[in-house]
């Protein structure tokens, strides 16, 4: 039964694309990957407008970022405010929080309608770069 | 027991009201021009649109006279055909054309046709939305309000999580509508040309990495048909100018 399961995941491209995690309460304690993250990486995913394209709702703490976006809250702070763990799991799927939650599930390819079917089964963001992404986050205390 | 339903219904009412028309989430700038015909580029296509209508032995003058008897149609659109079709202003004049005038479609998109229902469509300007939902256009709407209220995409959005929720507040530099069509065909900056709602609702479909369905497809009538019914009340703007 395992082995059938483990085959499943490897032939699934749905299923091999996202990694998997434990939810402990509000956080995802693990890093996804056990490669070590950038935090570098991260701020160029969270500012790059094809991808992440984080600041078209949220704002962050950068004198040379123009025309950001209002619908999220801003990110100044954000690793005072929050855990990584916390960060993480608000990154892979904010809706396991709140099932309303407007931000997308950057790390998640099931349960979704309609995906364009250049995107379907591929989540918007790599384990790797969650990873990065929490690495940066953190690093805003203020 | 009418009094509870009545109460139920209240928040719903209350809502609706809050729906704001388009052109206040213009920047000042961009609603002056939209207003003003000497500077607004989509006139352009309304006096080819208007030329369109007077044009050949089986015009649209020929049997509707002036296009000025047009006035107030776009307020009823998208609407049922007697033969149960859900058309908007856009299907209803390819219909007339290969039907009455024995011509062959413009084809959606076309010049011809965003400048023939611009022409149309501005007779209606500055008045107010009242598209008929009740009989056959029932349950169009009811289809078209649950592709508003679904989850879409692999950003996982629906329409109205912007739209109603976050009207007013900034995409990266762009002020979020209440979402209505009521300026469409409509003169946009980023297409530097006039384009159709659909045309538009593809980008929000691309947007949230959802499906893009086809012009005129079942999924964007029946949205369109929604958000005509949103906007009930609120004046038609088309041509409008967005960025």
């Amino acid at each position: 039964m395992r082995a059938a399961l483990v085959l499943l995941w490897l032939a699934t491209p749905a299923f091999a694309e996202v990694a998997p995690f434990i939810v402990t309460g509000d956080a995802l304690e693990a890093p996804l990957v056990a490669a070590p993250a950038s935090a570098a990486r991260g701020e160029a995913i969270v500012k790059n407008r094809e991808t992440a394209n984080c600041l078209i709702c949220h704002a962050i703490p950068d004198p040379r970022e123009r025309f950001m976006g209002d619908v999220g809250p801003p990110l100044a702070g954000v690793g005072s405010r929050l855990t990584p763990g916390q960060i993480r799991l608000r990154l892979v799927d904010p809706t396991r929080l709140n099932a309303e939650a407007i931000m997308p599930a950057y790390h998640r390819t099931e349960g979704l309608n309609r995906v364009d079917p250049r995107y379907l089964g591929r989540p918007v963001l790599t384990a790797m770069e969650i990873e990065d992404v929490v690495a940066y986050l953190a690093r805003l205390k203020e | 027991m009418r009094r509870w339903l009545l109460l139920a219904l209240w928040p719903l009412a209350v809502s609706a009201q809050e729906v704001r028309p388009s052109r206040e989430f213009l920047s000042p700038a961009l609603r002056a021009q939209q207003e003003d015909p000497s500077r607004h580029p989509g006139w352009l296509w309304v006096d080819e649109g208007e030329a369109i209508w007077r044009r050949g032995e089986r015009s649209c003058q020929s049997c509707h006279g002036d296009i000025s008897a047009m006035r107030g149609v776009a307020t009823r659109y998208p609407a049922v055909a007697s033969d149960g079709a859900l058309l908007n202003l856009e299907g209803r004049i390819e219909r007339c054309r290969v039907e009455n005038q024995g011509a062959a479609p413009f084809g959606y998109e076309s010049e011809a046709l965003l400048s023939l229902t611009a022409a149309v469509a501005r007779q209606s300007r500055g008045m107010a939305m009242s598209v008929p939902v009740d009989g056959a256009a029932a349950a169009f709407l009811e289809e078209g309000h649950a592709f508003y209220e679904t989850r879409q995409g692999q950003l996982n959005l629906s329409c109205g999580q912007c739209h109603d929720a976050n009207a007013g507040r900034r995409l990266r530099g762009d002020v979020i509508s209440h979402g209505l069509g009521t300026g469409y065909p409509a003169y946009r900056l980023e297409w530097n040309g006039m384009g159709s709602l659909h045309r538009r609702l593809r980008a929000c479909s691309l947007g949230v990495r959802a499906t893009q369905f086809p012009l005129g497809s079942r999924e964007y009538l029946t949205l369109e048909l929604y958000l005509a019914h949103r906007a009930r009340g609120m004046p038609v703007e088309a041509p409008g100018l967005r960025r």
